[in-house]
């Protein structure tokens, strides 16, 4: 087994070493068509996966998943954990350096993890029970916990939400609010700020001093090897008009592929792949401060009148671009539960109409926030709508884009006053897969995400789960969270999909991840 | 004349002026927040609150209005919300596709209606002419992305002539420019050409009507010398007025345009402005096509002034 | 005495040569038809076809035309001939509400100008403000900005466009209030309401007849240009512009999701555009004399 391992890494060696000597003197490019537009170059700022994967190109993790999500260090070299489980001490590995060629130290992790502690929700609840973050020397940083939890290096490994990226103190010391706009990393690329042109197009070059790990890449774990000098990711409004770039060669890889456009593929130049199998979870929350869903009946018996079948057959049509699923925390992951899964999943129209009769429903018009811009949550309201409407609902259905939707979800108001009631989105699944990350399950009121759905309950499991000695008791306490969710009507999730995406034969090595990475990536002849 | 030129130039100041106090009035009107848009989907009240306070939300209207107009005379006109890169960087990158455009466009138009106006004229009343002018209802009448739409399916998915949508620019490979640009040409042209083809036909038939078209008819000057040198010249006029007016129909069909063939210029960042509720892009996107039909107008009336010199009287 | 039995006559020969004019032009003819079928389509839509044009069915989606669908189904398995036949009713009312508000505002605010030349510079100043802004750049940006409904849309296309009106109506007016019987009603100090309405209403009324069905036909295609772009009314609305904005991403597999409605689109918008044309050639006997 060893021997075969040394064997396939001295083969690989070897291929990569011709190919580097083969590899002409011009400078080989990629060129990608990502779904949306990038917008917001601060992936700490910004939860946008445009945004994250532009992270990706240009920063390095401490820590990163592999794809039986194993978590494995990546800058760090080596950690230890104090016998009380109260002190983590981090020593960084050796090459580590800046785009400028300045080394990477310890004060610009610490920068880094404190900036990215005021906005995540894990780093907001990891910090909630932190005492100290602080740098020994250049290489070594230590975070000192005033309770024990398992899951820093989760929360340190984690791919989506907001990613621990690090970032150069001097850039990392920017306030939360603001947006960085010094854009040094120390990933496997360099960003090109002056080629920059938003809305048309965003330019990286391969990093020459970055210095990868030995080891193979699996998703964001091992080496990540630039393998193209140049990328050039450029913008393209419609789906259509990125896949007949694809097939014309015009373009090197496009993230997404409409799955209804999959006949237009031209086979013998385009390979599709579903890259992303964990995929996206489509859920929706109510807004509880207003009438009708201020009552929990209401809540409820909407909640039977959805059913996921009819949302996702008429957003994603064929059954192999979609998954049903009805656990809070994601399906095929650790908190995966299914009690009463049985409320979000299959419609009950006669149960919905008792539950409206029972809660004495008048009329109140529900007002969804539906998306129209974004391709994969363009059909969900409005059969959402017709659904609530069978079951007796009043439905003032508001189409807008997803920048207005963001806008007018924080309006807290009536809906005669611009309020809301009801508002749909996606999350990736590894950011809600369990409580510290997920968005969806916020119950803390007023002051916490759109719908202020009030459950002291809620964060009090979830502060639990941050501190719970044993991977049973999380999902304990994860399978009750659910049941109260749904109980309460917090949230519903509406199933899951994964994006098709698809590159040009002449394009090697892309790896599968639940983000869209470049390095590993090579172009040209086999 | 100078005069004249310094007067229709000053007369733009106050209608500047209000078009500057629309925009202002009608996005801070509006009901959107932009910060909650800057914040994204994840950011507290507390947090929504330091942004706004930041982006000076917070004060009151009319303080925001003349900051505003101060810092568009100092020639700064704010950051995107989205990309916090200066407007003016974010359009003057995107000008070049959209000026290509409107210059093939605008040749294109003029070298195809006035040959067809004049001729329309000419033959007036056969049914040649009705067919010309038919066409030119037709143009005039078939929404730009119906137009659009029509010809990509015509000569990019059944003939494959052009790709189907996107841009090169000039100067990164001229025939790829040429392929990219050939479509949205045709497409942004056909309301061109039929407007300035009727005014063509219409003028040089009014011209024709008149008496020194007879004398020279009848001292013998051949008919065509008698249509292209004398009721053609004097129909540049009209023609010249019509052009410009259409501006305005081009500056609509600009936007239409790009969105149909993903061509990224002003037209689609205009679009991306309005759907990402980028409102300093907005406004200086508005104010800038507004300042450019005034001043497309104000070329033609002074054009006007050069061809027709009854007007300086 | 004289005056008077010449006019009617010279009248007379003038309404007969035009509506000889509109009888001998067969485009007219088919034109006016197609219209005349469109209203009546849009008015007994119901009876046409018994699918909902808003009713969604999956299992449909993107269905290539046949006995059942006639068009075909659009995205969201809805059925698009359901769909267009609707959509000739969202198109024809925006479109007719929205010509006859231009019209009222900008005749209202153009008498005014007109008559009151304290009043005139002020307008007029606003109105070259409005105008100079390119039409849909401030439909798109004020629809942005309010949101879309059918009131916002209406107003997006209404804004732009009275200015137009104000600027005809002002004109005329003008160069009526030199007329020798405008200046004897003023001399005998006739009320300006009574003059307005007695004396210069009418005359106004044939120039803004012809100028209402250009605005006709550029509102309907304003509303579809405003959906195309996604600002435009709801998406559920059957309408011609959002049927082709929903279907845009699949028109390479399905064209007839941007035909099907833009056909009829562009035939209502060049049927419009040529009763405008006669009409003008008809009332203007300038115009008229030239063709």
């Amino acid at each position: 087994m060893k021997l075969h391992m040394k064997m396939a890494s001295s083969l690989l060696a070897a291929v990569v070493s011709t190919l580097l000597i083969c590899v002409p003197a011009t400078a080989s490019e990629l060129k990608i068509v990502m779904e949306s537009r990038l917008g917001n170059l601060d992936p700490i700022l910004s939860a946008s996966h445009q945004t994250r994967d532009h992270g990706y190109l240009i920063y390095d993790t401490l820590f990163a998943l592999d794809a039986e999500q194993k978590i494995h260090p990546q800058m760090v070299d080596s950690y230890k954990v104090s016998e009380d489980g109260k002190v983590y001490t981090f020593t960084l590995r050796d090459g580590l350096k800046w785009h400028n060629g300045a080394p990477v130290t310890a004060a610009d992790v610490v920068a880094s993890i404190k900036r990215w502690g005021k906005r995540d929700r894990m780093g907001i609840a990891l910090m909630s029970i932190t005492s100290d973050v602080s740098a020994a020397d250049a290489k070594t940083f230590s975070l000192t916990l005033s309770t024990p939890s398992g899951v820093i290096l989760d929360a340190f490994a984690k791919p989506s939400g907001v990613p621990l990226f690090i970032m150069p103190a001097k850039v990392a010391e920017t306030p939360v609010t603001e947006a960085i706009t010094n854009y040094t990393g120390s990933g496997p690329f360099n960003f090109k700020a002056d080629e920059y042109q938003p809305g048309v197009k965003a330019v990286y070059v391969k990093n020459e001093n970055y210095v990868p790990r030995k080891e193979e890449p699996s998703w964001f774990a091992g080496g990540k090897l630039a393998k193209v000098d140049r990328i050039t990711r450029i913008e393209m409004a419609d789906p259509l008009t990125s896949l007949n770039a694809l097939n014309s060669g015009e373009v090197d890889y496009v993230q997404n592929i409409n799955s209804d456009l999959m006949p237009l593929v031209n086979a013998s130049k385009v390979t599709t792949a579903r890259l992303d199998q964990l995929g996206y979870q489509i859920s929706y929350r109510f807004n509880h401060l207003q009438a009708p869903f201020n009552n929990k009946l209401v809540r409820q018996a909407a909640l039977w009148a959805i059913g996921q079948q009819e949302v996702m057959q008429a957003q994603f049509g064929a059954p192999e671009n979609y998954k049903l699923c009805g656990a809070v925390f994601g399906c095929g992951l650790p908190y995966e539960s299914d009690v009463l899964a049985e409320m979000v999943m299959k419609p009950n129209v006669e149960k919905a109409k008792a539950l409206l009769k029972q809660a004495g429903y008048d009329g109140k018009p529900v007002t969804i926030l539906h998306i129209s811009d974004i391709p994969s949550l363009s059909s969900v309201a409005p059969v959402m709508a017709q659904q609530l409407r069978a079951a007796g609902f009043v439905v003032d259905l508001q189409a807008m884009d997803f920048m207005t939707m963001l806008s007018r979800r924080a309006n807290q108001g009536p809906t005669t006053e611009g309020g809301w009631s009801i508002f749909i989105t996606s999350w990736h699944n590894t950011e809600i897969q369990e409580p510290l990350r997920n968005f969806m399950i916020v119950a803390e009121g007023k002051g916490g995400y759109a719908g202020w759905a009030d459950v002291p309950a809620i964060p009090q499991l979830t502060k639990a789960f941050l501190t719970a000695g044993s991977e049973a008791e999380r999902k304990e306490i994860a399978t009750k969270i659910q049941s109260i969710v749904y109980d309460e009507g917090v949230f519903a999730p509406l199933g899951s999909f994964a994006r098709i995406s698809g590159f040009g034969k002449d394009v090697r090595g892309v790896l599968p991840a639940p983000a869209n990475i470049f390095w590993n990536i090579s172009k040209g002849a086999p | 004349m100078f005069g004249y030129i310094v007067r229709r130039s000053v007369m733009t100041i106050p209608v500047m002026g209000v078009v500057a106090l629309i925009v202002f009035a009608l996005l801070h009107f509006a009901p959107g927040d932009p910060a909650a848009i800057m914040a994204g989907d994840s950011a507290s009240p507390a947090q929504l609150a330091e942004i706004r306070a930041r982006l000076g939300l917070d004060q009151p209207l009319h303080i925001q209005f003349f900051y505003w107009l101060g810092q568009l005379g100092q020639g700064h006109f704010g950051t995107s919300l989205h990309s916090h890169k200066p407007v003016a960087e974010m359009i003057s990158s995107r000008i070049g596709p959209t000026l290509s455009l409107a210059v093939t466009t605008m040749t294109f138009s003029l070298l195809v209606a006035i040959p067809m106006g004049v001729y329309a004229a000419w033959a007036r009343g056969r049914l040649s002419d009705r067919l010309v002018m038919m066409m030119a209802v037709l143009g005039f009448s078939t929404p730009v992305f119906v137009t659009g739409y029509a010809l990509i399916y015509l000569f990019s998915l059944n003939a494959g002539w052009f790709p189907v949508q996107g841009f090169t620019p000039l100067a990164t490979d001229p025939v790829r420019f040429l392929q990219t640009a050939t479509l949205p040409t045709l497409t942004l042209s056909a309301v061109y050409v039929a407007l300035i083809a009727r005014i063509t036909r219409s003028s040089v038939l009014e011209i024709l009507g008149e008496d020194f078209i007879r004398t020279a008819r009848a001292k013998g000057v051949p008919e065509a010398r008698v249509v292209l040198r004398h009721a053609l010249r004097n129909a540049a006029v009209p023609i010249v007025t019509v052009a410009g007016s259409g501006a305005a129909f081009l500056i609509s069909g600009v936007v239409v345009t790009e969105s149909v063939f993903n061509i990224p210029g002003l037209g689609r960042l205009m679009v991306e402005s309005v759907l990402a509720r980028d409102y300093p892009l907005i406004q200086s996107l508005m104010l800038l096509l507004s300042l450019i039909y005034i001043l497309i107008n104000l070329g033609i009336d002074v054009l006007y002034m050069v061809f027709d010199p009854r007007i300086r009287a | 005495m004289k005056m008077s039995a010449v006019l009617p006559a010279a009248r007379e020969r003038r309404a007969g040569q035009w509506r000889a004019r509109l009888r001998g032009n067969g485009l007219t003819i088919a034109a006016s038809a197609f219209l005349v079928c469109l209203v009546l389509v849009a008015i007994f839509a119901p009876l046409l076809t018994s699918a909902d044009p808003i009713l969604i069915n999956a299992v449909n989606r993107l269905k290539a035309p046949s006995a059942q669908f006639w068009f075909g189904a659009d995205t969201m398995g809805r059925d698009l001939f359901a769909r267009v036949v609707y959509g000739a009713r969202t198109s024809l009312v925006v479109g007719v509400v929205a010509a006859g508000a231009s019209l009222l505002l900008g005749l209202l605010i153009g008498l005014v100008c007109g008559y009151f030349p304290i009043v005139d510079s002020v307008l007029m100043r606003v109105m070259d403000g409005i105008m100079s802004i390119p039409s849909i750049v401030f439909a798109v940006a004020l629809v942005a900005i309010t949101g879309a409904n059918l009131v916002t849309v209406l107003l997006a296309i209404v804004l732009p466009e009275f200015p137009r009106v104000v600027r005809l109506v002002r004109g005329l007016i003008l160069s009526l209030r030199n007329e020798a019987y405008v200046e004897a009603a003023v001399s005998l100090a006739t009320p300006a309401w009574r003059i307005l309405l007695s004396h210069m209403l009418p005359n106004t009324l044939a120039p803004l007849i012809v100028q209402g069905s250009f605005i006709l036909a550029s509102a309907i295609l304003t509303e579809a240009v405003m959906s195309f772009l996604g600002v435009g009314l709801p998406p559920e609305v059957p309408s011609w512009g959002n049927i082709i904005a929903d279907g845009r991403s699949y028109f390479q597999l399905r064209p007839g999701l941007v035909f099907f409605p833009g056909i009829p689109l562009a035939l209502t918008v060049l049927a419009i555009n040529l009763i405008g044309d006669a009409l003008r050639d008809a009332l203007d006997p300038k115009l008229a004399r030239r063709g």
